[in-house]
Protein backbone atom coordinates (compact mmCIF):
# COMPACT_ATOMS: atom_id res chain seq x y z
CA UNK A 1 0.00 0.00 0.00
CA UNK A 2 2.26 3.10 -1.27
CA UNK A 3 0.29 5.90 0.56
CA UNK A 4 1.08 9.24 -1.21
CA UNK A 5 -0.30 12.98 -0.48
CA UNK A 6 -3.45 13.54 -1.98
CA UNK A 7 -4.05 17.32 -2.22
CA UNK A 8 -7.52 18.11 -0.39
CA UNK A 9 -8.95 19.23 -3.90
CA UNK A 10 -9.18 15.56 -5.40
CA UNK A 11 -10.68 14.37 -2.24
CA UNK A 12 -13.49 17.34 -1.95
CA UNK A 13 -15.96 15.70 -3.76
CA UNK A 14 -15.96 12.72 -1.82
CA UNK A 15 -15.70 14.12 1.37
CA UNK A 16 -18.65 16.12 0.52
CA UNK A 17 -20.67 12.79 -0.38
CA UNK A 18 -19.71 11.49 2.57
CA UNK A 19 -20.94 14.36 4.63
CA UNK A 20 -24.71 14.23 2.54
CA UNK A 21 -24.57 10.50 3.57
CA UNK A 22 -24.27 11.51 6.82
CA UNK A 23 -26.86 13.48 7.12
CA UNK A 24 -28.74 11.55 4.94
CA UNK A 25 -28.83 8.76 7.81
CA UNK A 26 -29.54 11.02 10.45
CA UNK A 27 -32.13 12.84 8.80
CA UNK A 28 -31.15 15.99 9.87
CA UNK A 29 -29.37 18.94 8.23
CA UNK A 30 -27.99 21.00 11.03
CA UNK A 31 -24.46 22.50 11.09
CA UNK A 32 -23.51 20.94 13.97
CA UNK A 33 -24.36 17.47 12.59
CA UNK A 34 -22.61 18.13 9.05
CA UNK A 35 -19.44 19.46 11.35
CA UNK A 36 -19.46 16.54 13.06
CA UNK A 37 -19.89 14.34 10.08
CA UNK A 38 -17.56 16.30 8.17
CA UNK A 39 -14.43 15.37 10.68
CA UNK A 40 -16.13 11.63 10.68
CA UNK A 41 -15.50 12.11 6.50
CA UNK A 42 -11.79 13.47 7.18
CA UNK A 43 -10.64 10.74 9.39
CA UNK A 44 -12.05 8.28 6.97
CA UNK A 45 -11.25 9.18 3.64
CA UNK A 46 -7.35 9.32 5.51
CA UNK A 47 -7.32 6.56 7.61
CA UNK A 48 -9.12 3.58 5.03
CA UNK A 49 -7.13 5.07 2.13
CA UNK A 50 -8.22 4.19 -1.42
CA UNK A 51 -6.61 5.48 -5.12
CA UNK A 52 -8.52 8.41 -6.26
CA UNK A 53 -11.34 8.57 -8.61
CA UNK A 54 -9.81 10.33 -11.70
CA UNK A 55 -12.63 12.78 -12.02
CA UNK A 56 -12.80 14.50 -15.97
CA UNK A 57 -13.28 17.93 -14.03
CA UNK A 58 -16.45 18.77 -15.87
CA UNK A 59 -19.92 18.74 -14.79
CA UNK A 60 -22.77 19.93 -16.65
CA UNK A 61 -26.16 19.85 -14.90
CA UNK A 62 -27.88 21.25 -17.77
CA UNK A 63 -27.44 17.78 -19.59
CA UNK A 64 -27.84 16.08 -16.60
CA UNK A 65 -31.71 16.48 -16.73
CA UNK A 66 -32.51 14.93 -19.73
CA UNK A 67 -29.97 12.29 -19.16
CA UNK A 68 -31.93 11.13 -16.35
CA UNK A 69 -35.32 11.56 -17.87
CA UNK A 70 -33.90 9.40 -20.70
CA UNK A 71 -32.54 7.06 -18.36
CA UNK A 72 -36.05 6.32 -16.45
CA UNK A 73 -38.16 5.94 -19.35
CA UNK A 74 -35.64 3.45 -20.66
CA UNK A 75 -35.78 1.86 -17.19
CA UNK A 76 -39.62 1.96 -17.59
CA UNK A 77 -40.15 0.63 -20.81
CA UNK A 78 -36.97 -2.33 -21.13
CA UNK A 79 -38.97 -3.16 -17.43
CA UNK A 80 -42.45 -3.88 -19.14
CA UNK A 81 -40.81 -5.74 -21.50
CA UNK A 82 -38.74 -7.91 -19.69
CA UNK A 83 -41.74 -8.67 -17.88
CA UNK A 84 -44.10 -9.40 -20.77
CA UNK A 85 -40.98 -11.44 -22.23
CA UNK A 86 -41.08 -13.73 -19.30
CA UNK A 87 -44.62 -13.88 -19.24
CA UNK A 88 -45.32 -14.75 -23.08
CA UNK A 89 -41.65 -16.03 -24.75
CA UNK A 90 -40.49 -17.57 -21.43
CA UNK A 91 -37.78 -20.64 -22.63
CA UNK A 92 -38.03 -19.83 -25.68
CA UNK A 93 -35.68 -17.20 -26.10
CA UNK A 94 -32.92 -15.86 -28.25
CA UNK A 95 -30.01 -13.81 -26.44
CA UNK A 96 -25.98 -12.22 -27.81
CA UNK A 97 -23.38 -11.08 -26.51
CA UNK A 98 -21.98 -8.38 -28.07
CA UNK A 99 -19.19 -6.45 -28.02
CA UNK A 100 -19.95 -2.49 -28.21
CA UNK A 101 -16.59 -0.29 -28.40
CA UNK A 102 -16.93 2.80 -26.92
CA UNK A 103 -15.21 6.41 -27.56
CA UNK A 104 -14.20 7.77 -24.39
CA UNK A 105 -10.68 5.80 -22.88
CA UNK A 106 -11.79 7.00 -19.58
CA UNK A 107 -12.18 4.92 -17.02
CA UNK A 108 -14.74 6.96 -15.01
CA UNK A 109 -17.22 7.16 -18.00
CA UNK A 110 -16.52 3.71 -19.04
CA UNK A 111 -17.60 2.68 -15.69
CA UNK A 112 -20.49 5.20 -16.12
CA UNK A 113 -21.75 4.10 -19.35
CA UNK A 114 -21.66 0.44 -17.65
CA UNK A 115 -23.42 1.40 -14.84
CA UNK A 116 -26.28 2.45 -16.50
CA UNK A 117 -26.16 0.00 -19.52
CA UNK A 118 -26.19 -2.56 -16.53
CA UNK A 119 -29.00 -0.83 -14.70
CA UNK A 120 -31.84 -1.19 -17.64
CA UNK A 121 -32.96 -4.49 -17.75
CA UNK A 122 -32.31 -6.55 -20.89
CA UNK A 123 -28.82 -5.43 -21.04
CA UNK A 124 -25.23 -6.67 -18.37
CA UNK A 125 -21.91 -6.16 -19.16
CA UNK A 126 -19.99 -9.23 -18.64
CA UNK A 127 -16.20 -8.12 -19.66
CA UNK A 128 -14.57 -4.93 -20.18
CA UNK A 129 -11.13 -4.68 -22.06
CA UNK A 130 -9.65 -1.39 -20.75
CA UNK A 131 -7.36 -1.19 -23.45
CA UNK A 132 -9.65 -1.05 -26.40
CA UNK A 133 -12.41 0.40 -23.93
CA UNK A 134 -14.76 -2.39 -25.31
CA UNK A 135 -17.85 -3.76 -23.29
CA UNK A 136 -18.76 -6.98 -23.76
CA UNK A 137 -22.74 -7.11 -23.35
CA UNK A 138 -25.18 -9.83 -22.79
CA UNK A 139 -28.45 -9.17 -24.29
CA UNK A 140 -31.50 -10.03 -23.97
CA UNK A 141 -34.13 -11.14 -27.19
CA UNK A 142 -31.46 -10.28 -29.44
CA UNK A 143 -32.34 -12.07 -32.76
CA UNK A 144 -30.41 -11.24 -35.41
CA UNK A 145 -27.47 -8.95 -36.49
CA UNK A 146 -30.24 -5.54 -36.92
CA UNK A 147 -31.39 -6.21 -33.45
CA UNK A 148 -27.36 -6.46 -32.58
CA UNK A 149 -26.77 -3.41 -34.17
CA UNK A 150 -29.19 -1.80 -32.48
CA UNK A 151 -28.26 -2.60 -29.01
CA UNK A 152 -24.61 -0.99 -29.84
CA UNK A 153 -26.10 2.21 -31.45
CA UNK A 154 -28.29 2.46 -28.05
CA UNK A 155 -24.97 2.01 -25.87
CA UNK A 156 -23.20 4.76 -27.93
CA UNK A 157 -26.10 6.95 -27.25
CA UNK A 158 -25.65 6.87 -23.84
CA UNK A 159 -22.38 7.04 -23.83
CA UNK A 160 -22.93 10.43 -25.89
CA UNK A 161 -25.00 11.52 -23.18
CA UNK A 162 -22.47 10.86 -20.18
CA UNK A 163 -19.67 12.75 -22.44
CA UNK A 164 -22.17 15.61 -22.75
CA UNK A 165 -23.00 15.61 -19.08
CA UNK A 166 -19.43 14.54 -17.78
CA UNK A 167 -16.73 13.51 -20.20
CA UNK A 168 -13.30 15.30 -20.16
CA UNK A 169 -12.97 18.36 -22.89
CA UNK A 170 -11.29 15.97 -25.54
CA UNK A 171 -14.13 13.42 -25.51
CA UNK A 172 -16.32 16.39 -26.17
CA UNK A 173 -14.45 17.66 -28.78
CA UNK A 174 -14.60 14.18 -30.27
CA UNK A 175 -17.99 14.12 -29.90
CA UNK A 176 -18.75 17.06 -31.59
CA UNK A 177 -16.68 16.43 -34.80
CA UNK A 178 -18.23 13.06 -34.87
CA UNK A 179 -21.31 14.66 -34.89
CA UNK A 180 -20.58 17.45 -37.54
CA UNK A 181 -19.91 14.15 -39.72
CA UNK A 182 -23.11 12.87 -40.15
CA UNK B 1 -55.62 0.77 2.08
CA UNK B 2 -56.09 -2.37 3.99
CA UNK B 3 -57.51 -4.27 0.61
CA UNK B 4 -54.16 -2.77 -1.40
CA UNK B 5 -51.83 -4.00 1.48
CA UNK B 6 -53.09 -7.85 1.10
CA UNK B 7 -53.26 -7.59 -2.33
CA UNK B 8 -49.68 -6.13 -2.52
CA UNK B 9 -49.15 -8.68 -0.06
CA UNK B 10 -50.14 -11.85 -1.97
CA UNK B 11 -48.17 -10.93 -5.04
CA UNK B 12 -44.92 -10.42 -3.26
CA UNK B 13 -45.84 -14.09 -1.47
CA UNK B 14 -46.34 -15.13 -4.67
CA UNK B 15 -42.61 -13.27 -6.32
CA UNK B 16 -41.31 -14.96 -2.88
CA UNK B 17 -42.53 -18.51 -3.78
CA UNK B 18 -41.00 -17.84 -6.97
CA UNK B 19 -37.71 -16.80 -6.05
CA UNK B 20 -37.47 -19.82 -3.76
CA UNK B 21 -38.59 -22.55 -6.36
CA UNK B 22 -35.17 -20.84 -8.30
CA UNK B 23 -33.28 -21.39 -5.02
CA UNK B 24 -34.04 -24.83 -3.99
CA UNK B 25 -33.99 -26.04 -8.02
CA UNK B 26 -30.14 -24.70 -8.59
CA UNK B 27 -28.97 -25.72 -11.02
CA UNK B 28 -25.75 -23.79 -10.34
CA UNK B 29 -24.63 -21.98 -7.18
CA UNK B 30 -24.66 -18.84 -8.93
CA UNK B 31 -28.50 -19.59 -9.67
CA UNK B 32 -29.22 -19.82 -5.95
CA UNK B 33 -27.23 -16.60 -5.23
CA UNK B 34 -29.02 -14.90 -7.68
CA UNK B 35 -32.94 -15.85 -6.64
CA UNK B 36 -31.76 -14.94 -2.98
CA UNK B 37 -31.20 -11.64 -3.84
CA UNK B 38 -34.51 -11.77 -5.49
CA UNK B 39 -35.72 -12.70 -1.99
CA UNK B 40 -33.74 -9.97 -0.56
CA UNK B 41 -35.19 -7.58 -2.87
CA UNK B 42 -38.71 -8.86 -1.84
CA UNK B 43 -37.97 -8.54 1.77
CA UNK B 44 -36.95 -4.88 1.17
CA UNK B 45 -40.20 -4.57 -0.37
CA UNK B 46 -42.32 -5.93 2.29
CA UNK B 47 -40.36 -3.62 4.82
CA UNK B 48 -41.89 -0.74 2.65
CA UNK B 49 -44.82 -1.80 2.52
CA UNK B 50 -44.82 -2.36 6.60
CA UNK B 51 -44.08 1.17 6.75
CA UNK B 52 -46.80 2.30 4.29
CA UNK B 53 -49.60 0.00 5.91
CA UNK B 54 -48.22 1.16 9.54
CA UNK B 55 -47.64 4.80 9.00
CA UNK B 56 -43.69 4.51 10.60
CA UNK B 57 -40.18 4.67 9.58
CA UNK B 58 -38.16 2.52 11.61
CA UNK B 59 -37.38 -0.07 8.20
CA UNK B 60 -35.38 2.77 6.68
CA UNK B 61 -31.54 1.48 8.20
CA UNK B 62 -32.77 -2.07 7.38
CA UNK B 63 -33.66 -1.16 3.87
CA UNK B 64 -30.18 0.49 3.70
CA UNK B 65 -28.17 -2.58 5.05
CA UNK B 66 -30.32 -4.98 3.18
CA UNK B 67 -29.00 -4.41 0.07
CA UNK B 68 -25.38 -3.71 0.86
CA UNK B 69 -25.80 -7.30 2.63
CA UNK B 70 -27.01 -8.68 -0.95
CA UNK B 71 -24.19 -6.74 -2.90
CA UNK B 72 -21.47 -8.35 -0.56
CA UNK B 73 -23.12 -11.49 -0.42
CA UNK B 74 -22.98 -11.90 -3.99
CA UNK B 75 -19.85 -10.44 -4.92
CA UNK B 76 -18.04 -12.90 -2.64
CA UNK B 77 -20.00 -16.18 -4.18
CA UNK B 78 -19.21 -14.73 -7.17
CA UNK B 79 -15.37 -14.68 -6.90
CA UNK B 80 -15.17 -17.69 -5.08
CA UNK B 81 -17.13 -19.56 -8.18
CA UNK B 82 -14.35 -18.05 -10.70
CA UNK B 83 -11.65 -18.32 -8.97
CA UNK B 84 -12.30 -21.94 -8.09
CA UNK B 85 -11.74 -23.89 -11.71
CA UNK C 1 -57.93 10.28 -1.28
CA UNK C 2 -55.88 11.27 -4.32
CA UNK C 3 -52.32 10.41 -1.94
CA UNK C 4 -53.99 7.17 -1.16
CA UNK C 5 -55.14 6.27 -5.04
CA UNK C 6 -51.08 7.28 -6.19
CA UNK C 7 -49.29 5.50 -3.04
CA UNK C 8 -51.53 2.12 -3.70
CA UNK C 9 -50.79 2.30 -7.57
CA UNK C 10 -47.20 3.02 -6.65
CA UNK C 11 -47.08 -0.06 -4.06
CA UNK C 12 -48.94 -2.67 -6.59
CA UNK C 13 -46.51 -1.24 -9.37
CA UNK C 14 -43.29 -2.34 -7.32
CA UNK C 15 -44.45 -5.43 -6.16
CA UNK C 16 -45.67 -6.72 -9.75
CA UNK C 17 -41.79 -5.62 -10.36
CA UNK C 18 -41.18 -8.32 -7.99
CA UNK C 19 -43.64 -10.96 -9.30
CA UNK C 20 -41.88 -10.10 -12.84
CA UNK C 21 -38.17 -11.33 -11.22
CA UNK C 22 -40.09 -14.19 -9.92
CA UNK C 23 -41.76 -15.33 -13.17
CA UNK C 24 -38.57 -14.45 -15.04
CA UNK C 25 -36.16 -16.51 -12.36
CA UNK C 26 -38.46 -19.53 -13.49
CA UNK C 27 -38.90 -19.16 -16.54
CA UNK C 28 -36.27 -18.38 -18.16
CA UNK C 29 -33.85 -20.96 -19.75
CA UNK C 30 -30.09 -19.65 -18.58
CA UNK C 31 -28.12 -18.15 -15.77
CA UNK C 32 -27.70 -15.24 -17.69
CA UNK C 33 -31.49 -14.62 -19.08
CA UNK C 34 -32.47 -14.69 -15.40
CA UNK C 35 -29.94 -11.99 -14.18
CA UNK C 36 -31.79 -9.30 -16.32
CA UNK C 37 -35.58 -10.71 -14.98
CA UNK C 38 -33.73 -10.32 -11.26
CA UNK C 39 -32.57 -6.20 -12.03
CA UNK C 40 -36.10 -5.17 -12.14
CA UNK C 41 -36.53 -4.96 -8.11
CA UNK C 42 -34.13 -4.38 -7.22
CA UNK C 43 -34.01 -0.34 -9.03
CA UNK C 44 -37.24 0.04 -10.63
CA UNK C 45 -39.40 -1.82 -8.02
CA UNK C 46 -37.41 -0.24 -5.27
CA UNK C 47 -37.97 3.46 -6.63
CA UNK C 48 -41.95 3.24 -7.09
CA UNK C 49 -41.78 1.72 -3.31
CA UNK C 50 -39.84 4.35 -2.51
CA UNK C 51 -41.71 6.80 -4.33
CA UNK C 52 -44.74 5.29 -2.48
CA UNK C 53 -43.42 5.97 1.01
CA UNK C 54 -42.65 9.13 0.03
CA UNK C 55 -46.05 10.20 -1.24
CA UNK C 56 -47.66 8.83 1.69
CA UNK C 57 -45.28 10.36 4.27
CA UNK C 58 -45.18 14.45 2.41
CA UNK C 59 -42.26 14.92 4.57
CA UNK C 60 -39.25 16.93 2.77
CA UNK C 61 -36.52 15.55 5.20
CA UNK C 62 -37.15 12.10 3.80
CA UNK C 63 -36.03 12.64 1.09
CA UNK C 64 -32.82 12.49 1.37
CA UNK C 65 -32.50 8.98 2.66
CA UNK C 66 -34.87 7.54 -0.02
CA UNK C 67 -32.84 8.77 -2.25
CA UNK C 68 -29.56 7.61 -0.98
CA UNK C 69 -31.10 4.21 -0.35
CA UNK C 70 -32.03 4.37 -3.69
CA UNK C 71 -28.34 5.12 -4.96
CA UNK C 72 -26.83 2.31 -2.80
CA UNK C 73 -28.75 0.24 -5.12
CA UNK C 74 -27.74 1.80 -7.96
CA UNK C 75 -24.38 1.87 -7.06
CA UNK C 76 -24.38 -2.17 -5.71
CA UNK C 77 -26.61 -4.15 -7.90
CA UNK C 78 -24.70 -3.59 -11.48
CA UNK C 79 -21.57 -4.32 -9.52
CA UNK C 80 -22.89 -7.86 -8.23
CA UNK C 81 -24.43 -8.59 -11.25
CA UNK C 82 -21.67 -8.28 -13.45
CA UNK C 83 -19.17 -10.47 -11.39
CA UNK C 84 -22.35 -12.87 -11.22
CA UNK C 85 -22.79 -12.04 -14.92
CA UNK C 86 -18.96 -12.97 -15.49
CA UNK C 87 -18.59 -15.90 -13.28
CA UNK C 88 -21.52 -17.70 -15.16
CA UNK C 89 -19.97 -16.64 -18.50
CA UNK C 90 -16.27 -18.23 -17.48
CA UNK C 91 -17.88 -21.00 -16.24
CA UNK C 92 -20.30 -21.90 -18.97
CA UNK C 93 -23.31 -21.40 -17.55
CA UNK C 94 -24.93 -20.07 -20.41
CA UNK C 95 -26.54 -22.49 -22.96
CA UNK C 96 -24.76 -21.32 -26.41
CA UNK C 97 -27.56 -22.52 -28.37
CA UNK C 98 -29.81 -20.12 -27.78
CA UNK C 99 -26.92 -17.40 -28.68
CA UNK C 100 -27.36 -15.60 -31.53
CA UNK C 101 -24.18 -14.36 -31.63
CA UNK C 102 -21.01 -14.57 -29.26
CA UNK C 103 -18.26 -11.49 -29.84
CA UNK C 104 -16.56 -12.74 -26.93
CA UNK C 105 -16.35 -15.67 -27.81
CA UNK C 106 -14.08 -14.81 -30.78
CA UNK C 107 -12.05 -12.38 -28.93
CA UNK C 108 -11.51 -15.26 -26.29
CA UNK C 109 -10.64 -17.79 -28.99
CA UNK C 110 -8.09 -15.33 -30.98
CA UNK C 111 -6.48 -14.42 -27.83
CA UNK C 112 -5.82 -18.39 -27.02
CA UNK C 113 -4.28 -18.89 -29.93
CA UNK C 114 -1.86 -15.80 -29.89
CA UNK C 115 -0.96 -16.66 -26.28
CA UNK C 116 -1.09 -20.63 -26.05
CA UNK C 117 -0.05 -21.80 -22.60
CA UNK C 118 -1.85 -19.77 -20.03
CA UNK C 119 -3.99 -22.05 -17.82
CA UNK C 120 -4.96 -19.06 -15.44
CA UNK C 121 -6.15 -16.34 -17.69
CA UNK C 122 -7.25 -15.68 -21.37
CA UNK C 123 -4.30 -13.31 -21.95
CA UNK C 124 -4.69 -10.14 -24.33
CA UNK C 125 -8.47 -9.68 -23.51
CA UNK C 126 -7.14 -7.26 -20.06
CA UNK C 127 -9.55 -8.59 -17.44
CA UNK C 128 -9.97 -5.08 -15.36
CA UNK C 129 -9.79 -7.04 -12.56
CA UNK C 130 -5.83 -8.01 -12.78
CA UNK C 131 -5.29 -5.83 -9.88
CA UNK C 132 -7.44 -7.33 -7.61
CA UNK C 133 -5.95 -10.64 -8.06
CA UNK C 134 -2.60 -10.27 -7.22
Amino acid sequence: MNRRHIPLVTELPLVIWLVLVWGALWQDFSPGTLLFGAVIAYVVVNFFYLPPVELTGRFNVLWLVPFLGRFLFQLVTASVEVFWLAVTRGPRLRNAVVAVALRSHSDFLVTATGHAISLIPGSLVLEVDRSTSTLYLHCLNVRSAEDAEAVRRDVRATEAWLIRVMGSARDLAALRAEEARR
Amino acid sequence: MTAVAYVVGGILTAAAALALYRAVRGPSILDRVLALDVVLAIVGAALVLNMVVNRHLDNLILLVTISLVGFIGSVTVARFVTDRK
Amino acid sequence: MVNDVVVSVLLIGGALMSLAAGIGLVRFPDLLSRMHAATKPQVLGLLLLLLALAVENENWLLVPVLVLCWVFQLLTSPVSAHMVGRAGYRTRHLRRDLLTLDELDDVVARAAESHPPRPDRTGGTGREDDGGRA
